[in-house]
C-alpha cells in the first residue's frame, strides 16, 4: 500500500525493447489505441487498491478482437508481459500494471451484442459494465443476478476474472454460476470458446477454471450470461441484536431453518453508526449488530418465509424487528448498507478492505478475535459483510500519513486473513488474490498445490506472460515469507521487507 | 452401520508406484458407470473402501465425504436434516459412489432448476498423477484463492486426478412436492416451463415422454398449491418412482433394441427438437434429449451441432471410438497440456474421456 516495488526479481526478468515494440504495435492499433507518453500511462497506474501503483511500459487499447489478438501475438513473440484491464476496480491489485509490460485495456469492448429474452441470455463484450447488462435486460423483466457493490463501474470481463459476488449471490450464485459461455484469446493467439449455451460442454470444465483466474490464463473477449426473471415479490426485514454473537448465531439459524434468503447482510455498531450519520436510513444505532434480510419469490412463499424468519430471529434474541412496508422503505433499509463503504470512508483518512470467508458457525468467534487483534495493533475495524455466505469485509481504519499506521494496518489485515484460514475458511471470497494477498497464499496452500497451479498456468501460458507476479506466489516468495515467519517468531506479516 | 475408513496413504502410494512404472490405472468406485465414456483400461484402483462422511454441518449447508461413500448413504443422512444434493445424481444400477458421481458430472431432472454438479462443488482433495495429495477449494460458499481446480474435476472422468474427498453445497429439501401431467406437445416444453417459472410456479423438473408433459413442483406447500392452480393438469401418483427411474435410466424407454444405442443430446434453451430417427425422451425443459437410435454417430453429432448443442454416445455402440463430441484442434491441444499438467505419465484413466487424454 505504499510506493515500493511490489514485484519480485523473478517477476521482472523480462527484457523488452520498448522502441521496437512500439514499432510493431503502432500499425495494428487505431491512433489513440497505443499510449506511450507518461501522462497517458499514469491514468492506468493503479486499480481500486489505489495505494499500489506501477506505471505500465505501454497501454494498448484495441477496438476489435483481431486487434487484441494481434497485440497478444506480438507480445508472445517478443516475450512481453500483458496485464488485462477492465474497469480497474479490483480491490486486490489484480489490474496493477507490470513495469515491463503492456497494459491491455478492454474498455472499448463495450457493446451489448444481443439480449434474447426468449432464451434468457445476453451476449456482451467484456468491457460492458455489470449494471448495463441488467439495464438492457430490464425492458424484458429480466436481470443479471451477480451484483457487486461496484456494479455501476466494474466490467463483466473483470467480474469473470475475479468470480465476483454480490449481495444476492447467497441465493443466485456467484459469477461462475451465471455465465454460460466465454470466448478466450490465449497468449499464443488462439481464439477458443469455453462453455456453451447448452447445459455442459464436452471436455474439461474450462469455463469454471477461467472464472476467477485473475487474467492469468487468457483474455476474455466475449461473454454470454444467463438472465433471470425479476422476482415477483420482495420483502426486506431488519433485525437488531444486543450482541454481535447473537447476530452471528441468527445467521446460522436462518440457513439451518431451511430458508435461503436472497440477501443476508450484517453490520456491526460502528458501521451502523457511520451509515446512519451518512444517510439517515433510520437504523437502530443502539444495536450491537444489525441484520438485513431480503426474501424473494412467489407471494405465498415469501409470506410464509417472512413469518418463519421473524420467529427464528426472535428466538435468537433479536430485540427489534422491522419489516419494510413498501418499496420506498425497502430501498431505505438497503440504502445504509449500500452506502456503508463511503460512510466508513468518512471515519478515517484511509481504510483497507479485507475479504476473508469463513464457515458461518464461526462468525461470532471470528468477529470477536478481529476486534482483539485490532486493539492489539491500536487500530479500529468496522464490519459490514455478506453474513449469509460467511464472507467478511472487515474495514481497517488508518491514517496513511501517520508513520507506521499503514504497516500496522497491513499487518492486521494479514492476521485477519490467517485467522480465516485457521477456522477453515479462505483468504479471499470475491476480491481475488491479485498482488495484495499473494503472501497469504503461502499460508493457504502447500508447495505441492502451488506447483500444481504453476503447471496449470503453463498449460495456458507457457512463457508466463499473462499478469506475472500475481495471484499465485512463487516458491521463492513463499520461502522468503516463511523465513520472515521464523525469524520474527510470530504470525507472518504481509508486504514487509520486500525486495 | 456404515463403515468409515481413510485410505488416502494407500491410494497415493498406488498412484506413485503406477506413475513410476508408467502403468495405467482404471479408477473404480462401484462401477455403476463403467459403461460410460470410452473403454476403460488399466489396473483397477478401487475406491469403495475409502469411504465415510467426514463432516456434515447442517447450518453450513455443507457436506464433506470420501469418494467411496455410496450416494444412498449421503441421501439418508441428508434426509434426516431435510437437506439434499440438488443435482440429483443418477445411481443407475447399484450403489453409485460420490467420487463416481463427481467424476462423471451427471445430474438428474432437477438440474436446470437447481444447478449442475459443478455448481455445488466447493472443494476437493485429490491425488494427481504424480501421487501427490492436493487440496483445492474448501468448505465455504465463496472462495477465489487460486485457480478453481475443484470444479475442473467434475466431468473429467478421473483423467486429471483420483478424487479422494469432496465438499458439496447442499440445499434445503422442499417442504412439499407434487407432479402433474399435462397434455401438451413436446414442442411447447420450453415455452410452457418459462411461462410457469415467470409466474412463480416452483418447477423442479419438466419432461416429455412423447405422450405427455410431466411437471414436478417443489417448494413451500403454499407455492406448490399455487403452481397446481396455475398449471391445471392431472395429478400424477407414482411420481417419486417415475423421477427416480428417469434419473437412473430404469424406465422401459432406456432398454435398447437391436442395433440401437443410447445418445444424450444437450441443446440451448428453446432449441427445436433434433431431426433424428429413433425414440426419445425430452428432459430439462427441452435442453436434454435422450435418444435411442441406430443412426450414424456422425449424423447425430452434426444435427446436435446444427442446433447449437452437442451429443454424447451414452450407452452401447463402439466404445473404442469417440463417445463425446470431438474437440477442435486448439481446444484439444489445451486439454492435452492440462492432462500433462496433472498426470504427466498419462496413467489416470487414460483414454476414457478422449483418446489422447
Ligand atoms: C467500491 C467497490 C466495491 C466493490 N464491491 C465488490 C463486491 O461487492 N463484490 C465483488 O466481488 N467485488 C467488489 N469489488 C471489486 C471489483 O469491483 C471486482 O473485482 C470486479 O469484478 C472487477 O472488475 P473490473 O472490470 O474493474 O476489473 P479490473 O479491476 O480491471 O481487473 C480485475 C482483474 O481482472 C482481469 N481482467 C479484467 N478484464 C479481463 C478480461 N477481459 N480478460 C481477462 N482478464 C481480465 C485483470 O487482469 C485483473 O486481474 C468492489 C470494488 C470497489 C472499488
Amino acid at each position: 500500500m505504499s510506493e515500493r516495488s511490489l514485484y519480485r526479481p523473478e517477476d521482472t526478468r523480462f527484457e523488452v525493447d520498448v522502441e521496437a515494440l512500439i514499432t510493431r504495435l503502432r500499425p495494428l492499433l487505431p491512433a489513440e489505441g497505443l499510449i506511450t507518453h507518461e501522462q497517458g500511462r499514469r491514468a492506468y497506474e493503479c486499480d481500486g487498491l489505489a495505494a499500489y501503483k506501477q506505471l505500465p511500459l505501454l497501454v494498448a487499447s484495441p477496438e476489435t478482437v483481431d486487434q487484441a489478438r494481434a497485440v497478444l501475438r506480438i507480445c508472445a513473440e517478443n516475450r512481453v508481459p500483458v496485464v488485462a484491464r477492465g474497469s480497474g476496480t479490483s480491490l486486490s491489485g489484480g489490474a496493477l500494471p507490470h513495469p515491463q509490460g503492456v497494459l491491455l485495456s478492454l474498455a472499448k469492448f463495450n457493446r451489448i451484442k444481443e439480449i434474447d429474452p426468449h432464451r434468457r441470455i445476453a451476449r456482451v463484450e467484456p468491457g460492458v459494465r455489470n449494471l448495463a447488462i441488467s439495464e438492457a435486460a430490464a425492458p424484458f423483466g429480466l436481470y443479471y443476478a451477480p451484483d457487486p457493490s461496484s456494479q455501476i463501474a466494474c466490467s463483466i470481463g473483470g467480474n469473470i476474472a475475479e468470480n465476483a459476488g454480490g449481495v444476492h449471490c447467497l441465493k443466485y450464485g456467484l459469477t461462475v454460476h451465471n455465465v454460460l459461455q466465454l470466448t478466450l484469446l490465449t497468449i499464443e493467439g488462439d481464439r477458443i470458446t469455453l462453455g456453451s449455451l447448452a447445459p455442459e460442454s464436452p471436455g474439461y470444465d474450462l469455463l469454471a477454471l477461467v472464472t476467477g483466474s485473475e487474467g492469468m490464463l487468457g483474455v476474455i473477449v466475449e461473454v454470454v450470461v444467463q438472465l433471470l426473471p425479476n422476482p415477483l415479490t420482495k420483502q426486506v426485514l431488519m433485525a437488531s441484536f444486543p450482541t454481535v454473537e447473537a447476530g452471528g448465531h441468527a445467521v446460522a439459524a436462518i440457513i439451518a431453518g431451511g430458508v435461503i434468503p436472497a440477501g443476508l447482510e450484517m453490520m456491526d455498531r460502528p458501521a451502523i453508526q457511520a451509515a446512519e450519520d451518512f444517510i439517515q436510513a433510520g437504523y437502530d444505532t443502539q444495536a450491537a449488530a444489525l441484520l438485513i434480510c431480503e426474501l424473494d419469490g412467489g407471494e405465498a412463499e415469501v409470506n410464509e418465509q417472512i413469518r418463519k424468519v421473524e420467529s427464528i430471529l426472535r428466538e435468537q434474541g433479536a430485540d427489534r424487528i422491522r419489516v419494510a412496508r413498501d418499496d420506498a422503505e425497502r430501498a431505505r433499509f438497503w440504502a445504509g448498507r449500500k452506502a456503508a463503504f463511503p460512510a466508513v470512508g468518512r471515519l478515517a483518512p484511509d481504510y483497507y478492505c479485507m475479504d476473508g470467508t469463513i464457515p458461518r458457525k464461526h462468525l461470532a468467534q471470528v468477529l470477536k478475535r478481529i476486534s482483539e487483534l485490532s486493539a492489539a495493533q491500536g487500530l479500529r475495524t468496522v464490519n459490514v459483510f455478506h453474513a449469509g455466505d460467511g464472507n467478511l469485509h472487515p474495514l481497517i481504519l488508518f491514517d496513511g500519513n501517520r508513520p507506521g499506521e499503514l504497516e500496522r494496518a497491513e499487518a492486521l489485515g494479514g492476521q485477519i486473513l490467517e485467522l480465516c484460514v485457521e477456522v477453515g475458511g479462505t483468504i479471499t471470497g470475491e476480491h481475488g488474490v491479485g498482488m495484495e494477498k499473494i503472501d497469504q497464499m503461502c499460508v493457504q496452500f502447500r508447495p505441492e498445490a502451488l506447483e500444481q497451479f504453476y503447471a496449470v498456468k503453463a498449460a495456458f501460458d507457457p512463457q508466463g506472460l499473462l499478469n506475472p507476479g500475481k495471484a499465485i506466489p512463487t516458491l521463492n516468495r513463499c520461502a522468503e515469507f516463511g523465513r520472515l515467519h521464523v525469524r520474527r517468531g510470530e504470525l507472518p506479516h504481509p508486504h514487509i521487507d520486500r525486495f | 452401520m456404515h463403515t468409515s475408513s481413510d485410505l488416502t496413504a494407500e491410494i497415493a502410494e498406488q498412484v506413485r508406484e503406477a506413475s513410476g512404472a508408467g502403468l495405467a490405472l482404471e479408477i473404480r468406485g462401484n462401477a455403476t458407470k463403467r459403461f460410460y465414456g470410452r473403454q476403460a483400461r488399466g489396473e483397477p484402483l478401487l475406491l469403495t473402501e475409502h469411504r465415510g462422511i467426514v463432516s456434515h454441518e447442517p447450518s453450513e449447508l455443507v457436506l464433506t465425504a470420501r469418494s467411496g461413500t455410496p450416494l444412498t448413504e449421503l441421501a439418508r443422512r441428508l434426509a434426516e436434516h431435510n437437506q439434499m444434493l440438488a443435482f440429483e445424481p443418477p445411481s443407475f444400477a447399484g450403489e453409485a459412489t460420490l467420487g463416481g458421481a463427481i467424476a462423471a458430472g451427471l445430474a438428474g431432472p432437477r438440474r436446470p432448476f437447481a444447478g449442475s454438479v459443478r455448481d455445488m462443488v466447493l472443494g476437493v482433495r485429490i491425488v494427481n498423477g504424480r501421487g501427490q495429495v492436493l487440496q483445492f477449494g474448501g468448505q465455504v460458499m465463496k472462495n477465489v484463492a487460486g485457480y478453481d481446480l475443484s470444479r475442473l474435476m467434475v466431468g473429467a472422468l478421473g483423467t486429471l486426478g483420483v478424487i479422494l474427498e469432496v465438499s458439496l453445497k447442499l440445499l434445503p429439501a422442499p417442504q412439499a412436492e407434487q407432479t402433474l401431467t399435462v397434455n401438451e406437445p413436446a414442442a411447447r416444453i420450453h415455452e410452457l416451463t418459462e411461462q410457469w417459472l415467470r409466474t412463480g410456479v416452483p418447477v423442479s423438473a419438466a419432461t416429455h415422454d412423447g405422450t405427455r408433459l410431466y411437471v414436478r413442483l417443489s417448494g413451500a406447500a403454499s407455492s406448490v398449491a399455487f403452481g397446481k392452480r396455475q398449471i391445471g393438469g392431472q395429478n400424477f401418483g407414482p411420481a417419486e418412482r417415475f423421477w427416480r427411474e428417469l434419473r437412473d435410466h430404469r424406465l422401459a424407454f432406456f432398454t435398447c433394441r437391436g442395433a440401437e444405442s443410447l445418445w444424450r443430446i444437450v441443446l440451448p434453451p428453446a432449441a427445436p427438437p433434433p431431426d433424428l430417427p429413433g425414440a426419445w425422451i425430452n428432459d430439462w425443459a427441452g435442453r436434454q434429449i435422450w435418444l435411442r437410435t441406430d443412426a450414424e454417430p456422425a449424423h447425430i453429432r452434426r444435427e446436435a451441432q446444427r442446433l447449437g448443442g452437442h451429443a454424447t454416445h451414452f450407452r452401447g455402440g463402439d466404445r473404442t471410438m469417440d463417445v463425446f463430441q470431438p474437440l477442435d484442434a486448439p481446444l484439444l491441444r489445451l486439454h492435452q497440456r492440462l492432462k500433462h499438467a496433472f498426470d504427466p505419465a498419462g496413467i489416470l484413466n487414460p483414454g476414457r474421456l478422449y483418446a489422447p487424454l
